[in-house]
């Protein structure tokens, strides 16, 4: 290894791709601009979908109870539903959404309570839609007091203590500090994002430095010079990494900013909002600026091996090709590859144990799931840390082995 | 210095088998001597002098170039060879002065050096006033002046020329070719390889015949004239590949 001859065509990559359009575009705009723009826009559309919902009531159909005005008084004098008259269609206006729940009450259902019965209630919804489920909690939250009421009654007028239906109580209280819960809700997220940006911002130098190279000819042209081919491939690598590195750390910065920003936003709309958005505002406030930040900072570090391993892995793909547009058809599959073991650490309940630390990608997803809630698993972090390494530097040798392959690198 | 003894390369294909690119290739250029090799596409010249440039192993034989084994002493010999071909392109995003610096230091010259050098270069070449524009917008002549000052950077004893003047206007063309003599002239071993029967007149002072991998005939274009009974270097190339093909 010559270090002068591999820093020497570091410093030509870095510059020739510093003045290419597209590499600035994939390392530095979308992951600063763009990435931290599409999460501010989504988060405030659902923000305000979210608040506009609960602001307004939805609309719900009674379906019978003619013969009993006194809960019919009730549900109409809850503000909190919107009810509409019955009609035939019911069923069809749900599903076209004109109505998002029915409650059907049987005959004679205040008479019913009155003689000290039981009768039964139905909510009808549209499973999965939003408003409807708005509606369903607030109908089972009025039927429960209606019932709660009407036991208190009852007993009252048998004179019986309260207690006799209620043997106890029944509280949850959460002991998960702030970080965890944060880390939770949006720790799966964030090394997710730093994994795909890593593959991301790694890719299209990979493709350039190499079939790129080989579809200009220039690639010929630096073979014949003296340098080797190993301090070639380890100049091109480390570009590659750091094109890699420089779109996860600017997605980092900017996100950063954007969390700063936009929390301190978020709290000024809530304080503003009506008072359910408020709740949803202040509920999902804390969540965001208690990511533990020495665990984003491992995160990264954690990153840096995944990044190595993508750098080579990419280089050595895209040797093969004999053109950019064929390297594309192989390096864009491997997406979907990346983005399933990032998925599967976002999904909950998947834990980290001595088999899945060593599963690549995978391992860092949990890891980095942990890490964000402040939770420091040292054997897992040496263990997920030191097989990834395994893993990069089985792919810089065969990114190596490959540039010296002639029918590889001659390859038409 | 150029030694080629029996130069030998093959293939694999999945679909057509083994393939022998070069067989038993074996000749010699001195100091001051254009060697042409003359042959038709496919004939296996590119993959000759690429074993002679250390882009490719030979699967057997070998070669001495600039006093240096292509096989065991490589990096020596790239460091003392200058290769021009078609194919060999310039970075389109680095202007002509950074280009040829660039080669400069790979080949190990110092800043000051390679300034020297890049002066001298420019003013044989009139490249000055291009030399600090982008490569990507150069006009074909502007292109082979740069590629010419890059190969010389490091002032090579030998130089290897694939088809240098493959797809290029006439006067593209003349620049090279003059570019060619001006090596012979100054003592460097030159190889050129080229399947244009008038470059082969105007250059070389030996010419070899390659077909099929194969070394059919060697000589200056007197004795191939003699050898052959033709006149026409056109003429001379057929009968000795064995005839026109259908």
């Amino acid at each position: 290894m010559n270090w002068p001859n591999i820093a020497t065509i570091y410093t030509k990559e870095l510059r020739d791709m510093l003045r290419d359009r597209r590499t600035l575009l994939s390392m530095i705009i979308i992951p600063t601009l763009v990435m931290p723009a599409i999460m501010a826009l989504i988060g405030f559309i659902s923000f305000k979908i979210v608040r506009e919902a609960r602001a307004t009531a939805p609309t719900v159909m009674l379906i019978g109870g003619d013969d009993s005005p006194a809960v019919r008084a009730a549900l109409a004098a809850n503000d909190k539903v919107k009810i509409v008259p019955a009609a035939a269609d019911w069923k069809q206006r749900i599903s076209d959404k004109k109505v998002r729940a029915a409650v059907e009450l049987p005959a004679g259902f205040d008479a019913a309570l009155a003689q000290g019965a039981s009768a039964a209630v139905k909510i009808y919804n549209y499973e999965g839609e939003m408003r409807s489920a708005f509606a369903v909690t607030e109908l089972r939250r009025f039927f429960n007091d209606y019932r709660d009421k009407e036991i208190a009654g009852r007993l009252e007028r048998r004179s019986l203590p309260a207690e006799l239906v209620k043997p106890f109580e029944l509280k949850t209280e959460n002991v998960a500090p702030p970080e965890k819960v944060g880390g939770n809700v949006i720790g799966g997220l964030i090394p997710y994002l730093f994994i795909l940006l890593a593959f991301t911002g790694a890719m299209y130098p990979a493709m350039d430095l190499t079939a790129g190279e080989k579809e200009r000819g220039t690639m010929e042209t630096i073979l014949c010079s003296p340098v080797a081919r190993i301090d070639l491939v380890l100049g091109k690598f480390l570009m590659v990494l750091t094109a890699s590195l420089s779109t996860v750390l600017f997605s980092l910065l900017s996100m950063s900013l954007t969390f700063l920003v936009g929390g301190s936003l978020f709290a000024k709309f809530g304080a503003g909002a009506a008072a359910g958005a408020a709740k949803t505002a202040a509920a999902a406030g804390p969540a965001l600026p208690s990511l533990d930040p020495l665990g984003m900072l491992a995160v990264l570090g954690m990153v840096i091996p995944v990044a190595v391993l993508f750098s080579a892995a990419l280089l050595a793909i895209s040797l093969f090709a004999k053109s950019f547009k064929e390297a594309q058809s192989y390096v864009s599959p491997l997406i979907i590859v990346i983005i399933l073991p990032a998925v599967v650490g976002m999904l909950p309940g998947v834990e980290l144990n001595a088999k899945l630390a060593l599963v690549p990608i995978l391992n860092v997803s949990l890891v980095s799931k942990e890490l964000v809630s402040g939770v420091w698993q040292w054997p897992y972090l040496a263990l997920i840390f030191g097989s990834t390494c395994v893993y990069a530097a089985a792919a810089l040798g065969l990114a190596v082995k490959m540039f010296q392959r002639e029918d590889v690198i001659f390859r038409s | 210095m150029i030694e080629a003894r029996q130069l030998t390369k093959t293939f694999r294909d999945k679909k057509r088998g083994e393939i022998i690119a070069a067989e038993d290739i074996s000749f010699r250029v001195s100091p001051g001597q254009i060697y042409g090799l003359l042959g038709a596409n496919g004939a296996g010249k590119t993959t000759t002098l690429r074993m002679l440039a250390t882009l490719l192993q030979p699967t057997r034989g070998g070669a001495t170039v600039a006093g240096f084994d292509v096989v065991r002493d490589a990096a020596k010999v790239r460091a003392n060879v200058g290769f021009l071909a078609a194919s060999t392109a310039l970075y389109g995003r680095l202007t002509a002065r950074e280009m040829i610096a660039y080669f400069g230091r790979l080949n190990g010259l110092t800043g000051a050096k390679i300034k020297e050098r890049t002066q001298q270069l420019a003013a044989d070449l009139e490249m000055d006033d291009f030399l600090d524009r982008r490569c990507d917008k150069f006009s074909t002549g502007m292109k082979q002046k740069t590629s010419i000052a890059r190969t010389l950077i490091h002032d090579p004893a030998v130089m290897i020329f694939d088809e240098p003047t493959l797809g290029l206007d006439v006067m593209a063309a003349r620049t090279i070719v003059r570019f060619v003599r001006d090596c012979r002239n100054r003592g460097k071993t030159v190889i050129y390889s080229t399947h244009v029967m008038s470059e082969v007149e105007k250059l070389c002072d030996v010419v070899g015949i390659i077909h099929g991998g194969k070394l059919l005939a060697e000589g200056t274009l007197p004795e191939l004239r003699a050898r052959t009974g033709e006149t026409d270097v056109e003429e001379i190339f057929v009968k000795t590949v064995g005839g026109d093909q259908p």
